[in-house]
């Protein structure tokens, strides 16, 4: 049978500080396609943690490294201090969330659940009650008795979940889990997930690639490109002093212009938009207008060059007014401590 | 001419049947004549007796031939040697397909597979005749085996003309009809079930037992109908590479056709239906045709 007799011995004793994963010098490449180009990491015990990129960016392919599914073909990994490079993936004190859910389609929901247990040897009874428990927590009390198959989407969803955190890993790991579901359900989940992970205060390893999704959810995030992390930090860090021309980009809106020999960003919604007559900030011309609802989103071109995305809040225009500003002379002011200087790609 | 055009389609359209029909008119009409009408003429004809003085058939209906098989105990150990056997022979291939099928499906890559893809099926294209026989050179007393097994110090193995070349030789000849069932059904596992399974704890041999083998089991249930029915039908290997006491169902209604006992060997010969029937009855319980 097998225990977690190495990691959970030793997760105690080095538990002192020690972060829940680190990764070092993190290297591996499918034949000539190099998916994780040297990755560093420390995830602290307790935080969840975000690995943000476009697919293809490596992310995944680091998560799978953590949890013993792929080998890395240089580097360390850490659990709570404990070298387990080559350690199997079913004796690593982790547990995960697949993209696919990865149900047992032939088991019922509550055999699904108490899966991990059962391995374990923990007796009929006892897992029976801890699954029911776990059921009960990601809100699907009585389903134990369904197949997968008969569950919907957002269901299955938190199956999966329930089969994962019933094992009581100190650190869980999530691929994409709401890739599948619609937004407004996507939305709900985020809050469930963040409140779980607090209530059971054990780190989550998060990919996604949605970056709304890693800004609300997060302590801290790391953007992959190319399989290289381009930054790491908290949301408002990423989000507002990003640190390269990528995560300017692709974590919000790419707003980069290049003025006296400098490339600085500014974010949409920090930027004011007066008429032309208002004589203050750079001149220009709105190109194109997108009313979105609560917002609308002008593109402005600059005289001096370069362009820039505007937000302002619909306080008081209508889509018929926003609309009709197209081709309009505007100026956009906004304040020095709202723009940060960001190196050239790849630097 | 487009008006008459856009009826013709226009009847198709409306009438799905009707295009079903037409596509599977020839392929039913030749079904129905060549096997089933041979099925019940078989069936029919076991009903029938032959007069022992002139030898021609009497359609007197009776069931002297069930009783004489119900009666006969060397009938009995015939049929349940045919049994037996095929069972042996599905069960050997079941476990050697299962893991040349995972290492085709979920090992090896593109090029090792369609390797091992024409290695499979490779004896398939050589004469059934001409395979025994080659296995009767190897098995013989004289054979390839003795011969090595001679060469590096070992007893000779007497095998040849026994119950166990039989075995032997129809394990070796059905082989490729499990391993391609069970290799689709290995292909369809996706690789994050098997993952998984190693997440929560498991090793190598529960997550055979618990998570690939029932996932699976529908694709060796479909090998072992080929496998078992093929053995249960034969009667040529037996012929050929058996021994005294290798008399298969086949081998008894050939003689009793070739005696003109044709009532006899078609009671003989309705056995191994009736058994497949059964198989396929619990085949079909445990889920098979899916995975065909």
């Amino acid at each position: 049978m097998a225990t977690l007799a190495p990691t959970a011995a030793d997760t105690e004793a080095a538990a002192g500080g020690a972060p829940a994963v680190r990764l070092t010098g993190i290297r591996r490449s499918y034949g000539a396609v190099v998916a994780v180009a040297g990755v560093d990491l420390a995830i602290g015990a307790g935080e969840f943690f975000t690995l943000l990129g476009p697919s293809g960016s490596g992310k995944t392919t680091t998560l799978r490294v953590i949890a013993g599914f792929e080998r890395p073909d240089a580097g360390r990994v850490e659990l709570q201090g404990v070298d387990v490079t080559h350690v199997a993936p079913s004796q690593r004190a982790v547990n995960t969330v697949f993209q696919d859910y990865a149900l047992f389609p032939h088991m019922t929901v509550a055999e699904n659940v108490e899966y991990g247990l059962r391995v374990k040897g923990m007796r009929r009874r006892d897992r029976r009650v801890r699954a029911e428990t776990m059921l009960e927590r990601v809100r699907l009390p009585g389903l134990g008795d369904r197949k997968p198959v008969q569950l919907s989407g957002g269901q299955r969803q938190r199956v999966a979940l329930a089969r994962a955190i019933v094992n009581g890993p100190p650190v869980l790991l999530l691929d994409e889990p709401l890739g599948a579901l619609d937004l407004k359900l996507r939305q709900e989940m985020q809050i469930f997930l963040k409140a779980l992970q607090q209530d059971l205060g054990i780190t989550f390893v998060y990919v996604t690639h949605d970056q709304e999704e890693a800004l609300t959810m997060s302590d801290r995030m790391a953007v992959f490109n190319e399989g290289r992390i381009e930054q790491v930090g908290t949301p408002a860090d990423v989000y507002e002093h990003p640190q390269t021309e990528f995560v300017a980009g692709f974590v919000g809106v790419s707003n980069i212009l290049e003025r006296e020999g400098r490339r600085i960003t500014i974010r949409p919604e920090k930027i004011r938009m007066s008429d032309e007559a208002a004589g203050e900030g750079e001149a220009g011309t709105i190109r194109s207008v997108v009313y979105v609802g609560m917002v609308t989103r002008y593109v402005v071109g600059l005289d001096s060059g370069g362009e820039l995305v505007v937000v302002r809040q619909n306080l008081e225009t209508s889509s018929q007014d926003a609309l009709s500003e197209q081709g309009k002379r505007v100026r956009l002011s906004w304040r020095p401590e709202h723009t940060y200087e960001i190196g050239k790609e790849g630097t | 001419m487009r008006t008459a055009r856009v009826r013709f389609t226009g009847f198709f359209w409306r009438h799905r049947w009707a295009k079903a029909l037409l596509l599977l008119a020839p392929p039913l009409l030749a079904f129905a004549l060549v096997y089933l009408a041979s099925l019940v003429a078989l069936f029919l004809s076991s009903f029938w007796t032959v007069d022992p003085f002139t030898s021609e058939i009497r359609h007197a209906w009776n069931i002297d031939n069930y009783r004489q098989l119900w009666q006969g105990g060397a009938y009995h150990s015939i049929a349940f040697r045919t049994i037996g056997i095929a069972a042996a022979v599905t069960v050997a291939d079941a476990i050697l397909a299962f893991p040349l099928g995972y290492f085709m499906a979920r090992i090896a890559g593109g090029r090792s597979r369609a390797f091992a893809f024409v290695a499979v099926l490779l004896p398939l294209w050589s004469s059934y005749l001409i395979r025994v026989y080659i296995w009767r050179l190897i098995l013989d007393h004289n054979g390839v085996l003795n011969w090595t097994l001679q060469k590096i110090g070992l007893p000779a193995a007497n095998i040849g003309y026994t119950n166990w070349a039989v075995w032997l030789i129809f394990t070796y000849i059905w082989l490729p009809f499990m391993i391609l069932p069970v290799y689709g059904a290995l292909e369809r596992v996706p690789d994050s079930f098997l993952e998984a399974s190693r997440d929560l704890g498991a090793g190598g041999w529960t997550t055979f037992r618990r998570v690939l083998l029932p996932l699976t089991l529908p694709g060796v249930i479909a090998g072992s109908i080929f496998t078992f029915s093929l053995t249960l039908g034969d009667y040529i290997t037996p012929l050929l590479a058996g021994g005294a006491s290798s008399q298969f169902i086949g081998n008894v209604v050939y003689d009793n056709i070739n005696n003109q006992l044709t009532p006899f060997a078609a009671a003989f010969a309705a056995v191994p239906l009736a058994v497949m029937g059964v198989y396929l009855l619990i085949a079909r319980r445990l889920g098979a045709f899916e995975a065909l």
